[in-house]
């Protein structure tokens, strides 16, 4: 007896490096994680590329993910206001409650733009807090990157050694791969472009260019025939360079105003898995700049 | 200039700080990714206020006015740090407005064409009684206008109470609070709540994709579902797959128990639900419910076999099991443009005890099993249009009063309703919807209703359930 009694303790101690259960609302932030965390956590991501993640529901698989999360990383500025606060209400998990070390917001770490100065209803989905997107400025991703890794080694001391280190790694090849994304993007800039929703604002300003407009008429507005009308006949005189579009945005608009100005519609991953090539978080900005390229080289 | 002096300035202090972090000198390697992204924070802010001046001086060169750019140089958002230095910020915004709870206002009315009828309660069922909410008025109505608020009380608790405003009366539907620490899936809820047994129990009137209730609902609890004035334990297991279980007890003054006055719990409640993916497009879940009331004199109007009104109350048991499953489809798993919900639910209604007709003259033995289910489909096919149909069919099974010495008449039917719906939707906030009703559940009475109805939520109106 004595002896099933040992071996079963010895068996429960055996398992001693659990990993860390990470819960991440948008992929890049899983990718993140991934990058950050290697072998010692578990990530889980809430949404996909081809899902609008302001319009996700709190479904009874996400609830499961969040009561098991020892952390959860966020994009934060309400991005998720329409499903992670239910999401953590309902999960009965302390841990990763707003404010406990198993709760980060990406938006806590970076400074957002496009900070409203008013907010109304009459101004369609607006962030309060700024603009939430901000993972296409790949400066932005340094920064949560060190918030990342300060905050697996506070949830797991055990592999505080192993965050930093790859932390250290992770920020040598992604400044490595940024002095080689800007020399690439030098073309890029000052080159204009309309976008299906505020998508790339954080894009454009690194690179440097040039945002004309969107084409919802109110962020998370659907665009009418009439709105389009106005924007292709906008288009007439100095016409952008091109279309933005994110993988899981309807492509009905962007479509019609491209058939009727000729601006190229170009389609970006917008995140990791938004399109077969963009499998990380560098080859993200590989294919985003690759495709926004082709696109300036097409006419 | 003074702008480009207080940024060296702070990258200085910046440079400075730094090395007091350093208590460990192993963490050499943290520092430097620290002091890493520290230089990018100057380098953001180098090339904001790069921009920003570039700008002023455009500006300067053609403005009249000084004053106004003064002004914009001051502004609190140059002098802002890149990253706030909170500990664990819980979001990025701040401010005193920020301790207000959350308000949402819910605007609802509608236009009914349907036929007057002086006593509507389904039939072959008890009336449920309750306030209908402008439910069964014709014409155009001003259904209840429901006001919440909710906010986090502190690090431990949440509360929130819903107010549903009509004429010359507020009454208050739900005032609960709830835990938020409490950890290991547990959750804790007390006050007035709407009961977690059913699916759509909890929900709203502002969430229904249907102008009323099904048939089902009111027959069960009459017109607001049923709330529990009472406590609420809720457990989700540690599982890959979700399952939650819930139990409750509470006050169980509303149909089909009434107000007994008791030190101990008039009802008690136990649910179970469990749910998932199917695939990156398909969601369901589904649950087992059982609700347990008594009445001591629950008032309800009767028809004897001679065609008599009376009054008879009712005192005994009511036991309650219902079966739901709610099934949603969305292409790649994004609702945004078009998406699919299926729900329905099926309950079966015992009831044991006695009825005492006039004043008790008569005591009649009541004992009943009754049934019913609906089904209900929705399909948003445009980001703003969506369609739905819904079948609701009851049963008024079978109902035994002993030997029957007040001759109460036993009413066996099987009420039915057809209802189809289109809704269209500006944004999540405001909702216009058309239906049409065949409504069977009175017998001998067949009601075509039509109803345009709207929805409007004001305010920062809080995430629904899935």
């Amino acid at each position: 007896m004595k002896r099933i009694l040992s071996l079963l303790l010895l068996l429960c101690a055996l398992p001693a490096v659990a990993a860390v259960k990470v819960l991440a609302t948008v992929p890049e932030w899983g990718a993140l994680a991934r990058e950050i965390g290697g072998e010692r956590v578990d990530v889980m991501v809430a949404t996909t590329a081809m899902q609008d993640p302001h319009r996700i529901e709190a479904r009874p698989s996400l609830i499961a993910r969040a009561r098991n999360a020892d952390l959860i990383v966020a994009a934060g500025a309400e991005l998720e206001i329409g499903w992670l606060p239910l999401l953590l209400r309902e999960s009965g998990n302390d841990r990763v409650q707003p404010g406990q070390p198993g709760y980060l917001e990406a938006a806590s770490v970076v400074q957002l733009r496009d900070v409203p100065q008013t907010v109304d209803r009459s101004m369609g989905d607006v962030h309060a807090a700024g603009d939430p997107h901000l993972h296409l400025d790949p400066r932005n991703i340094l920064l949560v990157a060190a918030a990342l890794s300060e905050r697996l080694a506070r949830i797991d001391p055990a592999g505080a050694r192993v965050y930093r280190d790859k932390l250290d790694h992770f920020t040598e090849r992604w400044r490595a791969a940024m002095i080689r994304w800007e020399a690439e993007g030098a073309s890029l800039k000052g080159c204009s472009f309309l976008q299906v929703h505020r998508s790339f604002g954080y894009l454009a300003h690194w690179l440097g260019m040039d945002v004309r407009g969107e084409l919802e008429p109110k962020p998370g507005i659907e665009p009418g025939s009439a709105h389009l009308s106005n924007i292709v006949a906008s288009q007439q005189n100095a016409p952008a360079a091109m279309i933005l579009r994110a993988a899981y945005q309807s492509e009905t608009a962007g479509k019609w105003v491209s058939e009727h100005t000729g601006i190229p519609l170009v389609t970006l991953p917008f995140t990791v898995g938004g399109t077969p090539q963009a499998t990380d978080l560098f080859s993200l900005f590989d294919d985003t700049l690759a495709r926004l390229k082709s696109a300036v080289k097409q006419p | 200039m003074r702008i480009r002096k207080r940024v060296v300035a702070w990258a200085c202090v910046s440079m400075l700080a730094a090395p007091a972090w350093a208590e460990d000198a192993s963490e050499h390697a943290r520092l430097a990714a620290e002091l890493a992204a520290l230089r990018e924070q100057i380098v953001q802010m180098q090339s904001m206020y790069e921009r920003r001046i570039a700008a002023l001086e455009a500006k300067l060169a053609g403005a009249a006015k000084a004053e106004p750019t003064e002004q914009a140089a001051s502004s609190p958002q140059i002098e802002s740090p890149p990253a706030p230095q909170v500990p664990y910020p819980a979001s990025a915004k701040s401010g005193a407005s920020s301790f207000n709870p959350e308000i949402s206002l819910v605007l609802q009315g509608a236009y009914t064409n349907r036929k007057k009828v002086e006593d509507g309660h389904i039939g072959g069922f008890v009336s449920a009684g309750g306030d209908a909410h402008g439910e069964d008025q014709r014409g155009l109505t001003l259904d209840h206008t429901e006001l919440v608020f909710a906010a986090n009380i502190d690090p431990y608790w949440r509360g929130q109470t819903t107010v549903a405003v009509l004429d010359g009366e507020a009454e208050v539907e739900e005032a609960w609070f709830q835990t938020t620490a409490l950890g290991h899936g547990t959750g804790i809820k007390a006050g007035r709540f709407r009961s977690g047994i059913g699916y759509l129990n909890e929900q709203h009137e502002h969430q229904w994709d249907f102008y009323g209730q099904p048939l089902m609902y009111k027959a069960l609890f009459g017109d607001n579902g049923y709330s529990q004035d009472g406590l609420q334990l809720k457990w989700v297991a540690p599982l890959d797959t979700f399952v939650e279980l819930g139990a409750e007890i509470g006050r169980g003054q509303n149909f089909p128990g009434d107000d007994r006055n008791l030190n101990g719990a008039n009802s008690q409640a136990l649910f179970a639900h469990v749910g998932g993916d199917v695939g990156i497009s398909n969601s369901w879940r589904a649950g087992l419910s059982w609700l347990h009331t008594r009445a001591g004199a629950r008032e309800s109007d009767f028809e004897t076999e001679h065609g008599i009104d009376v009054e008879g109350a009712f005192n005994g048991r009511s036991r309650v099991w219902i079966a739901d499953f709610v099934y949603k489809w969305a292409p790649d798993g994004n609702p945004a443009q078009r998406n699919f919900k299926f729900q329905a639910e099926y309950f079966r209604r015992s009831e044991s005890g006695n009825l005492d007709v006039d004043d008790g003259l008569y005591s009649n033995l009541w004992r009943t099993r009754q049934s019913g289910y609906y089904l209900a489909g929705v399909y948003q096919f445009t980001p703003n249009w969506r369609a739905g149909l819904r079948y609701d069919r009851l049963s008024s099974g079978w109902q035994s009063l002993g030997d029957n010495p007040a001759d109460i008449a036993i009413v066996r039917y099987r009420p039915n309703r057809i209802s189809t719906m289109a809704d269209y939707s500006w944004s999540e906030f405001s909702r216009i919807r058309l239906q049409w009703s065949r409504d069977r559940s009175i017998p001998g009475l067949t009601d075509n209703q039509i109803t345009l109805q709207y929805i409007m939520s004001l305010g920062s109106h809080g995430a629904h359930k899935f």
